[in-house]
C-alpha cells in the first residue's frame, strides 16, 4: 500500500512537473510600477530559423544601367542599376527558393517570359514589400522588410491562412467554429476564424476591431453584445502569440480602449493590422486567378498573412535586426515601372485620429 | 471570569509560548501575551506608513490611493522609500503582524486546550499572502512582482497579471481555487439556511434538534454531514481555496510564461491519441 502511494505521488509529481516550463526566466517591465504590466519569458526559446542571412556577396554599386534597360519586362525593379539587379534576384532565390533555384519562377529559356506563375506572384510580392518600406514606417519604421522576414527559406511562409468554409448546419457535432484548440486562437474555446472576420483587407466584409459599446443598455441604435467581443479576443490572443508577447505589451486592461493609459507599442499594433489589411486585401487577393488551386485555401483564395506571418514569435521580427538595409532595390516607389502594372498599389494610409501620443510607460528590463 | 452567565471560563493562565508571564494579562475581553503586543505595534507602524505614503501621492481619495511595489530595476534589493521602498517596509510589517496574530491564537488555543485549527485556517490566508508579496516576487527576481496597496489599483494589477497569461480562466489551480471559494460561500449558505431553519420554527412550533437535521437529510440524500463535520467541511473548503489561489498566482511566471490555454495543449499532446 505504501509502495502504491509512493509511485503514484512520484508519477502525479513528475506529470505536473511535465507540465511547467522550468527553465530561467526574463521579465520586462511594460508599465508604471504597480500595474502589474510586464512580460515573463523564457530566457531561452527555441525559434525557428531565427538567423538572418548573409548577402549573397558584397551590396554592388547602385551606379550604372538601369535594370530595365539592360533586361526586358522589368516591371518593379527597372529603376535599379543592373548590377543592384543580379544581386537582388540571387538574394531572394536564396530566400524563398534556394533548392529550386531561379527556375522556380524563371522560364531558363526565357528569363523574361511570365509563363511560370510564381514569377507573376513574385512580381507582386516586390511591389508589396516595396509598399511596406515606403509607406508603412508606422510599423516598420526604417526597419523595413524583405522576402526573408515572411519567407524564411520557404516557397510558402510558414505561418499563413485563409477564408474558413461555411459552418454546417444541425447540433450533432456541430462545434460552431470554435471549441477547437488552434494556434489561431491561443488554444482556447474562442472562435477558430477571427483573422477572416477582420483581416481580409476588403472594407466590405472586414468587421470593426474595436468592440466597444458606448451605452448601458442595448437599442435599436447599440446592438454590440458579448458575443461580439469572442471573435476579438480570440484575434487579440493571435497577435499576442504571434508577438510572443502578453495583453499587457499594449494595453493597461484597467481599460483597453483608452489611449493614454496604453503603451506606445499599442499604435505601432494599430497600423500593423491596417497594413496587413492593405497586404491581404491590395497584394495578395489580387492574386486569386494567378495561383493555382493547391496554393489556396478551401474557398479558393490565396493564403494571407497574418501577424504570425512575419513576426513568428517575436516582438520584433528576427530581434529587430535590420535586414532590409542590404538591399536598396526594396526601398525604391512601388509604382517605378508603369509598364502594365496590373493593380495600382495602396495609397498611402490616412493619418487615422485614434492613435495620438500614448504615454510613455517606464520601461525597464531585468534578467534573473 | 466569564462575560456571560453560560460562557465557560476563559481567562486562563499559561500556555504562552514567549514571555511566560509578563505579558499573560487581558484589556477588557482581550487577551494581550507577546504576540498580542507585536501584532499592535508592527500593525500601528504599517497603517501609519501607509498614511504617511499616502500623503506623499497624488490623492487622499480612499479608493485611489495606492501605495506600488518598485521598478523591477531594483531587482530583489531595498529601493528609495518613495521608489517603493515604503512598499517593502509595510509588507514587512504586515506580515509580522499576520504571524504574531497567528502565533497569539496559537497561544489562546493552548489556555483552552483546543486544537489549532483557527490559527492553521488562518495560516492559510497568510500563506496566500506571503506567496503574493513574496514567493513569486524572489521567484521571478524582483520585489516589483508583488501587488501594490491600494482598493483600485490591486484590482487593475490582478486584471492586468491575468492577461500577462492571456486568459486566466485557464489556468488549472485558479479553477480549483475558484471551484472552492464558490463552494465555500455555498457550504456557508446552505449551513445558514439549515440552522436558521431549525432553530426558527413556526408560532407554537419546537426548536428542531440535530437529530432532527440528520435525520431529514438521512431520509433526502441518504447522508447527513452532522454538526461538528459541517464546520470540519467548512475549514477543508475554506483552507483549500486559500491554498489553490497561492498555487495558481505561484505557478503563473515562476513555472508558465505562455497563455494558459495554451498550457493544455499537454493533454491533446498526450502519445494516446496524437
Amino acid at each position: 500500500m505504501k509502495r502504491t502511494i509512493a509511485i503514484a505521488a512520484l508519477a502525479s509529481a513528475a506529470l505536473t512537473l511535465s507540465g511547467c516550463e522550468l527553465g530561467p526566466k526574463q521579465s520586462v517591465q511594460n508599465g508604471h510600477r504597480g500595474t502589474g504590466m510586464d512580460t515573463v519569458t523564457l530566457k531561452k526559446v527555441a525559434m525557428a530559423k531565427d538567423d538572418v542571412p548573409a548577402p549573397p556577396y558584397e551590396s554592388p554599386s547602385t551606379e550604372g544601367p538601369r535594370a530595365r534597360e539592360v533586361y526586358q519586362n522589368v516591371q518593379v525593379l527597372g529603376d535599379v542599376s543592373e548590377e543592384q539587379f543580379t544581386y537582388t534576384m540571387a538574394a531572394i532565390t536564396a530566400w524563398v527558393a534556394p533548392e529550386k533555384g531561379c527556375n522556380y519562377c524563371h522560364n531558363p529559356e526565357n528569363m523574361a517570359s511570365d509563363e511560370i506563375y510564381t514569377k507573376v506572384a513574385a512580381r507582386k510580392m516586390l511591389q508589396m514589400t516595396r509598399n511596406i518600406n515606403q509607406n508603412w514606417t508606422k510599423h516598420v519604421a526604417t526597419t523595413g522588410v524583405t522576402c526573408w522576414t515572411c519567407h524564411r527559406g520557404n516557397a510558402i511562409p510558414a505561418n499563413y491562412w485563409a477564408l474558413p468554409e461555411p459552418g454546417t448546419n444541425g447540433i450533432i457535432g456541430n462545434r460552431h467554429g470554435q471549441n477547437q484548440p488552434l494556434p489561431a486562437s491561443a488554444y482556447s474555446s474562442l472562435p477558430n476564424a477571427s483573422l477572416a472576420l477582420y483581416l481580409t483587407g476588403d472594407p466590405k466584409t472586414d468587421k470593426s476591431i474595436r468592440v466597444v459599446s458606448d451605452g448601458m443598455h442595448p437599442t435599436t441604435a447599440n446592438k454590440l453584445s458579448v458575443k461580439e467581443t469572442e471573435p476579438q479576443y480570440a484575434l487579440m490572443n493571435h497577435i499576442s502569440t504571434s508577438l510572443g508577447v502578453n495583453c499587457t505589451f499594449c494595453h493597461n486592461a484597467q481599460a483597453f480602449k483608452p489611449w493614454n493609459i496604453s503603451t506606445p507599442k499599442r499604435a505601432t499594433a494599430w497600423y500593423g493590422l491596417r497594413m496587413v489589411r492593405d497586404i491581404n486585401g491590395q497584394y495578395i487577393s489580387t492574386l486569386k486567378d494567378v495561383f493555382p488551386a493547391h496554393r489556396k485555401g478551401p474557398m479558393g483564395d490565396p493564403f494571407k498573412v497574418s501577424c504570425a506571418t512575419c513576426h513568428q514569435g517575436k516582438s520584433k521580427p528576427m530581434g529587430g535586426y535590420k535586414m532590409a538595409k542590404d538591399y536598396p532595390a526594396l526601398w525604391g516607389s512601388p509604382t517605378a515601372t508603369p509598364a502594365a502594372v496590373p493593380a495600382a498599389p495602396a495609397a498611402a494610409p490616412a493619418a487615422p485620429a485614434e492613435p495620438a501620443a500614448p504615454v510613455a510607460g517606464a520601461v525597464t528590463t531585468a534578467t534573473h | 471570569m466569564a462575560l456571560l452567565s453560560f460562557e465557560r471560563k476563559y481567562r486562563v493562565r499559561g500556555g504562552t509560548l514567549i514571555g511566560g508571564d509578563l505579558f499573560d494579562f487581558w484589556v477588557g475581553p482581550f487577551y494581550v501575551g507577546f504576540f498580542g503586543v507585536v501584532t499592535a505595534i508592527f500593525a500601528s507602524l504599517g497603517t501609519a506608513l501607509i498614511f504617511y505614503a499616502a500623503s506623499q501621492g497624488p490623492t487622499w481619495n480612499p479608493w485611489l490611493i495606492s501605495i506600488e511595489p518598485p521598478d523591477l530595476k531594483y531587482g530583489l534589493g531595498l529601493a528609495p522609500l518613495a521608489q517603493g521602498g515604503f512598499w517593502q517596509i509595510i509588507t514587512v510589517c504586515a506580515l509580522v503582524s499576520f504571524s504574531s496574530w497567528a502565533l497569539r491564537e496559537v497561544e489562546i488555543c493552548r489556555k483552552l486546550g483546543m486544537g489549532y485549527h483557527v490559527p492553521a485556517a488562518f495560516s492559510m490566508a497568510i500563506f496566500a499572502y506571503f506567496t503574493l508579496v513574496v514567493i513569486r516576487p524572489v521567484l521571478l527576481g524582483g520585489w516589483h512582482f508583488g501587488f501594490p496597496y491600494g482598493i483600485f489599483s490591486h484590482l487593475d494589477w490582478v486584471s492586468n497579471t491575468g492577461y500577462q497569461y492571456l486568459h486566466f480562466h485557464y489556468n488549472p489551480a485558479h479553477m480549483l481555487a475558484v471551484s472552492f471559494f464558490f463552494t465555500t460561500a455555498l457550504a456557508l449558505a446552505l449551513h445558514g439556511a439549515l440552522v436558521l431553519s431549525a432553530v426558527n420554527p413556526p408560532a407554537g412550533g419546537e426548536v428542531k434538534s440535530p437529530e432532527y437535521e440528520d435525520t431529514f437529510f438521512r431520509d433526502l440524500i441518504g447522508y447527513s454531514v452532522g454538526t461538528l463535520g459541517i464546520h470540519r467541511v467548512g475549514l477543508l473548503l475554506a483552507m483549500n481555496a486559500g491554498f489553490w489561489s497561492a498555487v495558481c498566482i505561484v505557478i503563473s511566471g515562476p513555472l508558465w510564461t505562455k497563455g494558459w490555454p495554451e498550457w493544455w495543449t499537454w493533454w491533446l499532446n498526450l502519445p494516446i491519441w496524437s
